[in-house]
C-alpha cells in the first residue's frame, strides 16, 4: 500500500511542476523571443532558432543612435512618473474624503468615478481631443499626463478608498486629539500605513501610462514629443518595404527593463500587516 | 486643571437621540466615572466632551468658557482609547512625541525631556525604541496613557481603557491609573466603563447613565448607600441587589424592597424562608442563591466558606436599617 501511495504523490508532484512549467513557458516565451531576436543581426533574423547562436549588440546601438529614441524614452519616463505622482496625490486626498468624511451623495460619487473607467478609450478619444485642444496642451507631454490621469484615477481612488476605510478610526481620532489637521493625518499617519496600497496602485498606473498607445498616437505628432510605444511602432528601416525587426525588438527590450526593475525594487517594499500592533489584537 | 460644565447637552445621530439633555458638573481635579449598561450613551458623552463628536444642542463649558466649537486639541484634552490607537508605524517614542511635535514652539530637547519623564512615570523607558507591535497589550496601554500624559492635558479622558486586558492585568492597571490620578491631582479625569467595580474603586464621583440621561451623580458610597432609583440600586454593587415584591415588600410598606446580599443574616428565626438552589464558594465569601417565590433567586452573601447543600431550607432576615424601600415608580422612600 505504501508504495502505491508514494507513486500517487510523485505523480501529483510531477503534474504540478509540469503545469507550472507550461505556464512559465507560455508567459515568458514572447519576451524571451524578443530578447533573442534583438541580439541577432542581418538575415539571421529570419532563421527560426530557440537558442542564441551569435550575440551582437548592433540593434541596441542603432536604437540609441537613431533619431529621437533617447528623447522618446525620457518622454515616457516623464509622462509616466508625473502621471503616477499626480494620480496618487489626487487619489489619496479624494479617498480620504470618500472614506472618512460623511457627506450627501458619497455613494453616488463613488459609482460615478467607477463609471468613468467603464468607457472604452476609443469612445472618449474625440471628446478628449477637443478638451486637449481647448486647453492648448496638444502635442505636449501634458496632454498624455492629462489623459492618463483621468483613466488611472478611478481604479486608484477605488483601491485607496477601500484600503483607507479599513484603517482603524481610532488611529485617526487619536491623531485629531493630538492636534493633527486632515493634511497631517493623511501625510504622517495614513500614508505610511498605506504604503502597500500606494506602491501597488502606483506601479499599475506607471505600467499603464508607460505602455499606452492609442492616446499617445493621437495626442502627439512630432518625434520630439512621442512616447516609446508609438516611437517603436513608427520605427522605419532602410526602405518602406523593410521592417526593422531587430531594432524594434531591441527597443522593446529596452523599454521593458525599467518595468521589470521597478517591480523587483518595489516588491520588497510591499510589506503586509503594517497595521498590526496599532490597535488590539 | 479645568472644571467642566454640561448644560442640557443633546446629541442625535439622524433621527436617533442618544444623549437626551444632560446637565452635569465635573469639578477641577476630580476623577469622574461614567458608568451604565451598554448603549446608555456614556461613550458618546465622553466623545462630546472630547470634541470628537459635534454637540447637537446645549452648551459645554471648560472653566466657564463655551468650547462647543473648539477642536479636541484646543480644548486641552488627552484621550486614551479602548483599542489603544497607537500609530503602528511609529516607535513608542515617536508615538508619545507626535502631539508635541505638532504643537508649535517645542524644541527637540524639551520634547525629549517630557517624553522621558512620562516614560519613567509609567516604566516604559526601555521600550521607547520599539514599535507597538513588539509590545504586549498591557505595555501598549501604558504607551497610550503615556502619550496622553506627555501632552500635559487639562482634562484626561479614558474610554474603557481596561476592557481589552486580561483580568490580572486589569487590576494592576487599575491601581496604576489610581496612582496616576494621585500624582496628577490637579488634572480632571473622566473615565468611561461598564464595569461597576472599576467605577467604585477609581471614582471620586460616579455618574450613572441610563438611556441618554443622568440617573444619579454621587460618590461611590452615596450611590451604594443611597441610590436614587431601583436602576442605580441594581447597577451598583456586586452581587446585584435583591429586589422583593408582593407580600414581603408590603410588610415593609413599599412596592419594592431592596436588600443587598451582604445585608442578609442567616438566623433560625429569620422572617423569610427559602430553598437553597445553588452556592458559589469564592473562598473569602460564599454566595447562596435562595428560591423564595420572587422573580429572581435571592442572593445571600456570607463570610467565609459555608456549606449549604442544594435543596435544604434556610431562614434569613434583612438588616432592618440597611433595607432600601422603593415606591411604584422606582423612587426611594426615605
Amino acid at each position: 500500500m505504501g508504495a502505491t501511495f508514494d507513486y500517487w504523490k510523485l505523480t501529483k508532484t510531477v503534474l504540478f511542476y509540469a503545469l507550472v512549467l507550461v505556464i512559465v513557458v507560455v508567459s515568458v516565451f514572447p519576451f524571451y523571443y524578443a530578447i533573442l531576436t534583438s541580439l541577432k543581426s542581418g538575415t539571421d533574423l529570419f532563421r527560426v532558432t530557440y537558442w542564441p547562436t551569435s550575440i551582437s549588440f548592433d540593434n541596441f546601438r542603432q536604437v540609441f543612435s537613431q533619431g529621437a529614441f533617447p528623447r522618446n524614452l525620457l518622454n515616457s519616463v516623464f509622462v509616466a512618473s508625473v502621471t503616477v505622482i499626480l494620480a496618487l496625490f489626487l487619489a489619496v486626498t479624494a479617498s480620504f474624503a470618500l472614506s472618512r468624511v460623511r457627506f450627501r451623495g458619497r455613494g453616488l460619487l463613488l459609482m460615478t468615478i467607477l463609471a468613468v473607467s467603464m468607457f472604452p478609450q476609443i469612445a472618449v478619444l474625440a471628446g478628449l481631443f477637443e478638451v486637449i485642444r481647448f486647453l492648448g496642451i496638444y502635442n505636449t507631454p501634458w496632454a498624455l499626463i492629462f489623459a492618463y490621469t483621468i483613466f488611472t484615477l478611478p481604479f486608484t481612488v477605488w483601491v485607496l478608498t477601500t484600503f483607507m476605510r479599513d484603517l482603524p478610526v481610532e488611529i485617526e481620532e487619536a491623531a485629531i486629539v493630538d492636534g493633527a489637521t486632515p493634511w497631517v493625518i493623511i501625510t504622517q499617519v495614513f500614508m505610511p500605513l498605506m504604503w502597500p496600497a500606494l506602491v501597488t496602485t502606483g506601479l499599475l498606473a506607471f505600467i499603464a501610462a508607460w505602455n499606452e498607445f492609442l492616446f499617445a498616437l493621437t495626442f502627439t505628432v512630432s518625434n520630439e514629443t512621442r512616447t516609446v510605444p508609438v516611437a517603436i511602432a513608427l520605427l522605419s528601416g532602410g526602405s518602406q518595404y523593410e521592417i526593422p525587426w531587430g531594432i524594434i525588438m531591441a527597443a522593446s527590450v529596452v523599454v521593458t527593463v525599467p518595468l521589470v526593475a521597478l517591480v523587483l525594487v518595489f516588491q520588497r517594499k510591499i510589506v503586509s500587516g503594517l497595521t498590526a500592533g496599532g490597535v488590539k489584537g | 486643571m479645568a472644571s467642566i460644565e454640561l448644560r442640557n447637552i443633546r446629541k442625535s445621530f439622524g433621527a436617533v437621540n442618544v444623549i437626551k439633555g444632560v446637565d452635569l458638573e465635573v469639578r477641577k481635579g476630580e476623577f469622574m466615572v461614567f458608568v451604565g449598561p451598554s448603549g446608555c450613551g456614556k461613550s458618546t458623552l465622553l466623545r462630546l466632551i472630547s470634541g470628537l463628536e459635534d454637540i447637537t444642542s446645549g452648551e459645554m463649558l471648560f472653566d466657564g468658557k463655551v468650547v462647543n466649537a473648539l477642536t479636541p486639541s484646543k480644548r486641552g484634552i488627552a484621550m486614551v482609547f479602548q483599542s489603544y490607537a497607537l500609530y503602528p508605524h511609529m516607535t513608542v517614542y515617536e508615538n508619545m512625541a507626535f502631539g508635541l511635535k505638532l504643537e508649535k514652539g517645542n524644541s527637540k530637547e524639551a520634547i525629549r525631556e517630557r517624553v522621558e519623564k512620562a516614560a519613567d512615570m509609567l516604566q516604559i523607558r526601555q521600550y521607547l525604541d520599539r514599535l507597538p507591535k513588539q509590545l504586549s497589550g498591557g505595555q501598549r496601554q501604558r504607551v497610550a496613557i503615556g502619550r496622553a500624559i506627555t501632552r500635559d492635558p487639562k482634562v484626561f479622558l479614558f474610554d474603557e481603557p481596561l476592557s481589552n486586558l486580561d483580568a490580572a492585568l486589569r487590576v494592576a492597571t487599575r491601581i496604576e491609573i489610581a496612582k496616576l490620578h494621585e500624582g496628577m491631582h490637579d488634572v480632571t479625569m473622566i473615565y468611561v466603563t461598564h464595569d461597576q467595580v472599576e467605577a467604585m474603586t477609581l471614582a471620586d464621583r460616579i455618574c450613572v447613565l441610563r438611556d441618554g440621561l443622568v440617573e444619579q451623580v454621587g460618590t461611590p458610597m452615596e450611590l451604594y448607600e443611597k441610590p436614587d432609583s431601583i436602576f442605580v440600586a441594581g447597577f451598583i454593587g456586586s452581587p446585584k441587589m435583591n429586589f422583593l415584591t408582593g407580600e414581603k415588600a408590603e410588610a415593609f410598606k413599599c412596592a419594592t424592597l431592596g436588600v443587598r446580599g451582604e445585608h442578609m443574616l442567616v438566623k433560625p428565626d429569620g422572617i423569610w424562608e427559602g430553598e437553597v438552589i445553588h452556592t458559589e464558594n469564592l473562598g473569602a465569601d460564599t454566595y447562596v442563591y435562595l428560591e423564595m417565590g420572587q422573580e429572581e433567586p435571592i442572593v445571600v452573601r456570607l463570610e467565609g466558606a459555608m456549606q449549604h447543600p442544594s435543596g435544604s431550607k434556610l431562614r434569613v432576615s434583612p438588616m432592618e436599617d440597611r433595607v432600601h424601600r422603593f415606591d411604584e415608580a422606582g423612587k426611594p422612600i426615605r
